[in-house]
């Protein structure tokens, strides 16, 4: 226990004299969640709209008007043929394509039905979903507007729907992206400079000291992973105060909650370090290694995109990242107020992950070689 | 006089490779004990087995009473060590190395104060106790290297090539250190690929192609050899060697 | 130019010699494409919401068997109550919930309207919007079968087409972008880290006492990066068209051309980097915490640029893989032409060059 002491004054000394590295380890990320969350918006809006409009009725103008003063489309211009409006959409010129026949008046009235044609870029899934739901639920809008401006009676029962959103009225995106982006920013710290810290050892010839001293190797490791679940926590605390300060979110559920979380969730992403780290020789290698998992981890546990709408074996494969289960756990606390027996489950899967590469580390680490 | 080194056939192999072939030899307390060689003969590796950071194929060898293959935590308490790269934190400073070591090996806190304020003035580094490691220049490096590997009075200290890239009165300076260990009861276990630094020794081995081809003292290999110096008794036996410096 | 190849040679043997490196360099991109292409997505369907029937009349059974059909909901529960919603919410069970309140089909039935309530959970904005939408969708439909006797006067009927992408599939939007940030994220670590390297082991010092060219020194550092990436392009395309089904619908040549490009253009951010770096921590964590995030949300493939604040929109413009990602879109999946990418290929040349020159002319510097 006193080794522990005197192993835990040196890294920390050792640690906070790096001023090169500790200005990277905590102003960088800062900086990251001030601007990203900013730029993280998936908030549909501005969506660019080409319009064909061979009718030129007052209908067909008014029609044009309102989808405009939605505030969704924005009018990318118009064109005398629908062709014409497709090349701007291969272009990139605009998203959408909308194309109101001739006729339209008319005929709506003729026939009681006309259609409208709009074709999409589909290549970005949610723009297109979003956008044609806009478009259409605008249009089914114009069309009651139109019944009730030509008195027509429509006797037949409605369903309506009464929709409320919950835990975030306002439907803001830094809500959702800033707890996400700070788990990110903290995760790529902590894992990876742990695993360069013991490489550095490794290369630098000072591991071998400690392999022939009488230094447990588990009291070692612990030394080494101490000062980094340190930071972490500090740096989680510095990002809850940006989101807070910056973008006004305040963790709904309790702060307890999120620390424990936070811990368990460090205790698995170092053992993740530890682990690459006595796979590596060089610190090349150690980046390497982590710059491969902290990539996949990134793209896949949510962040950006919903492990909802993934395939059952890449959400078991995603099970397996701590990430993941911490995300989830901060999304909940944050924004709903979820407790201890409602995050149990990513608790539990944290712990166990945690434990598993922790020992496969301390097995795999030989002070005898 | 009493045997703190033990060996009897130890080997080690690495695949096909035969790094170290049945050393025997043992080695009594207060001696300082050379362990010479040419590059890739395989000093550091039977110096890295003593010391518990290697496990060998087969033979047996005993430190300070110790079995090295079930008691290396044991032999690790007991014994001190300097590497070739010396192994003293860049990022740390002369005062703060040496508390670390000393704690590391369960020395109280008085007895680190103390410690500390007898190697500064042994080495004559009053003044540079708050001085970072790294900013020293190396032969003051080395011997606080030294001092450090044996902060807690072990009983045997291994020292691997710890002279490399020093002037020749910085080296003299070091052995000085080494004496005065020894002196005190220590028993020095060294490699050297230094010829001259053989004379210095109470015995020596030479190694060649993983086998000790002679061991004796430096006066006793001169007059076996029927040379003037170790470096001409080295010549004799390396010559043959098969093996190529790695 | 013998030299050159010596060196060369040199490089290629440092990196192929570092088996656990060349799984990542090789193995990243693989399994990136693979993982990505088949799992992420933007589609959202199956949700799991949660269902309240207060009134268990025929007609919200007819409804709840509307929803049940489509593939857009999983209904997860039946619940008896409100209180239990809270708590299926918090413990991220059900994404939304539908409350039929009492005598709904009688309300239906005798006053001609019944409104049935829907709560989301709004924490993923437009998640939430999308399957209100889905939701209202189901009503509607449900709303025109109740008035098909009476025909429902004057409907405008809009007719949707998917344009590139018809199945809404993640891999046309993802790809490309794995493409940009892969490449362009490898190219700049590893030349960053390979330089200082040198610089840290002392062998910089050797290369530079010898009469060789700085840019020598330099070609040979990035020759092996170059050659990796290129490989890497191709495997990539060929699992994207293999396994995604994603082949390139334009021009290979073009798309291989303004790849090169791109990967020399980010093995000279790397270059950069490599100068100014004293120690490979530095660089590492320099390419990593610098260029990561900001060029994984500022390339436009996570997120549209055009909703970033305006600063960030500017900063965009001086990120290569933006514009890389343009040409990747355009070329390989719209099938479109070097007319329609010129100006992209411009800006791409143009900043190879500058960083490249900028490098080239900081890397004499330092060794004076």
């Amino acid at each position: 226990m006193k080794t522990l002491r005197f192993l835990l004054e040196k890294e920390f000394r050792q640690l906070l004299r790096n001023r090169q590295l500790m200005r990277t380890l905590l102003l960088a990320p800062l900086i990251q969640l001030i601007l990203l969350p900013m730029a993280a918006d998936y908030t549909v809006k501005n969506i660019a709209i080409a319009v064909t409009d061979n009718d030129h009725s007052p209908s067909s103008q008014r029609l044009i008007a309102k989808i405009t003063a939605s505030g969704y489309f924005r009018l990318a211009g118009y064109t005398a043929s629908y062709p014409q409006a497709l090349k701007m959409v291969e272009e990139d010129k605009a998203d959408l394509a909308l194309q109101i026949p001739a006729h339209f008046e008319r005929d709506l009235v003729r026939e009681n039905a006309k259609q409208v044609y709009v074709a999409i870029n589909a290549i970005e899934g949610t723009k297109a979903n979003l956008g044609g739901a806009y478009l259409r639920s605008i249009v089914s809008d114009f069309n009651d507007d139109l019944r009730v401006q030509w008195a027509v009676i429509d006797d037949a029962p409605q369903v309506t729907v009464a929709s409320s959103n919950w835990y975030n009225p306002f439907l803001r995106f830094p809500l959702y992206m800033v707890p996400a982006i700070l788990v990110t920013l903290v995760t790529a710290m902590v894992a990876m400079q742990s695993a360069f810290n013991i490489v550095q050892e490794k290369e630098s010839g000072t591991i071998e000291q400690i392999n022939v001293t009488p230094i447990r190797k588990h009291i070692f490791i612990i030394g080494k992973m101490i000062p980094f679940l340190v930071l972490g926590i500090v740096l989680f605390t510095m990002g809850l105060l940006v989101g807070r300060l910056l973008y006004g979110i305040v963790p709904v559920g309790s702060l307890l909650v999120l620390y424990v979380s936070l811990v368990v969730y460090l205790f698995a992403m170092l053992g993740l370090g530890l682990l690459l780290a006595t796979y590596s020789n060089t610190q090349m290698q150690a980046m390497s290694l982590s710059f491969f998992f902290i990539n996949i981890f990134n793209m896949m546990s949510g962040v950006f995109t919903s492990v909802d709408s993934m395939p059952g074996w890449a959400q078991a494969i995603v099970a397996t990242f701590p990430p993941s289960h911490f995300i989830k756990i901060m999304r909940t606390v944050v924004l709903k107020g979820s407790g201890f027996s409602d995050i149990m489950p990513q608790l539990w899967a944290m712990a166990a992950i945690g434990l598993f590469l922790n020992t496969w580390a301390v097995l795999n680490y030989r002070k005898t070689a | 006089m009493e045997t703190v080194i033990r060996t009897e056939r130890l080997t080690k192999r690495f695949g096909d490779f035969i790094a170290a072939n049945e050393l025997s030899f043992e080695v009594g307390k207060g001696e300082i004990f050379g362990f010479l060689g040419a590059n890739g003969a395989g000093k550091t590796t039977a110096m890295r087995m003593l010391c518990g950071l290697l496990a060998p194929t087969s033979g047996k060898a005993s430190i300070a009473g110790f079995d090295v293959y079930t008691q290396t935590e044991k032999i690790k308490r007991n014994i001190g060590y300097m590497s070739q790269k010396f192994s003293l934190y860049d990022d740390l400073t002369v005062s703060e190395n040496i508390r670390f070591y000393g704690g590391i090996y369960h020395m109280n806190r008085p007895a680190i104060k103390e410690k500390t304020t007898l190697l500064l003035e042994e080495l004559g580094l009053r003044n540079e106790a708050k001085t970072l490691v790294r900013e020293l220049p190396l032969g003051w490096k080395q011997k606080l290297s030294f001092s450090v590997s044996i902060v807690h009075d072990p009983g045997i200290v291994f020292l691997d090539e710890p002279t490399g890239g020093v002037d020749p009165v910085t080296r003299r300076q070091f052995w000085d250190l080494i004496y005065a260990a020894a002196d005190r009861g220590v028993t020095i276990f060294v490699t050297t690929h230094y010829m001259d630094e053989a004379e210095y020794c109470n015995r020596v081995s030479i190694m060649v192609d993983g086998v000790i081809a002679a061991l004796d003292s430096p006066a006793g290999l001169k007059q076996q050899y029927g040379s003037d110096s170790m470096e001409d008794v080295f010549y004799e036996l390396a010559r043959k060697a098969k093996r190529k410096a790695d | 130019m013998k030299q050159l190849s010596t060196f060369i040679r040199k490089e290629f043997l440092h990196v192929f010699r570092d088996r656990k490196t060349l799984l990542m360099l090789f193995g990243l991109p693989i399994a990136q494409i693979v993982l990505f292409g088949f799992a992420l997505s933007n589609e959202i369907k199956d949700s799991r919401i949660a269902l309240l029937d207060y009134s268990k009349d025929a007609v919200t059974t007819r409804l709840i068997g509307k929803i049940e059909a489509s593939h857009y909901f999983d209904i997860r529960r039946n619940l008896a109550s409100g209180e239990q919603l809270n708590a299926a919410f918090k413990r991220g069970d059900i994404k939304m919930a539908v409350i039929f309140p009492q005598n709904f089909g009688d309300d239906l039935i005798h006053a001609g309207k019944a409104t049935v309530q829907v709560i989301a959970d709004a924490s993923d904005p437009n998640q939430a919007t999308t399957i209100t939408n889905y939701f209202e969708s189901i009503v509607t439909d449900y709303n025109a079968e109740l008035s098909q006797n009476a025909q429902q006067p004057l409907q405008i009927r809009p007719e949707l087409q998917m344009l590139y992408n018809p199945e809404l599939r993640g891999a046309p939007n993802f790809v490309p972008g794995v493409m940009a940030l892969v490449l362009m994220l490898v190219c700049t670590m590893m030349t960053s880290v390979a330089i200082v390297r040198e610089k840290e082991l002392g062998t910089m010092e050797i290369l530079l006492v010898s009469p060789f060219k700085p840019i020598y020194i330099i070609i040979s550092k990035l020759a092996p990066n170059l050659v990796i990436s290129i490989v890497n392009l191709f495997i990539i395309l060929a699992l994207s068209d293999i396994f995604l089904d994603l082949p390139v619908k334009g021009s290979v040549a073009l798309l291989v051309g303004c790849s090169i490009l791109f990967i020399l253009t980010s093995l000279s951010i790397g270059l950069l980097l490599s100068i100014n770096a004293k120690t490979q921590q530095a660089a590492m964590m320099g390419s990593l915490m610098g260029m990561m995030l900001p060029t994984m949300l500022l390339t436009g493939f996570l997120f549209p640029i055009e909703n970033m604040p305006v600063a960030l929109q500017v900063l965009s413009n001086l990120v290569p893989s933006r514009w890389y990602f343009i040409i990747v879109k355009r070329v390989m999946l719209k099938g479109l032409g070097f007319s329609s990418v010129w100006k992209e290929t411009l800006i791409l040349t143009g900043m190879c060059l500058f960083l490249f020159g900028i490098s080239l002319r900081n890397f004499k510097i330092r060794l004076q």
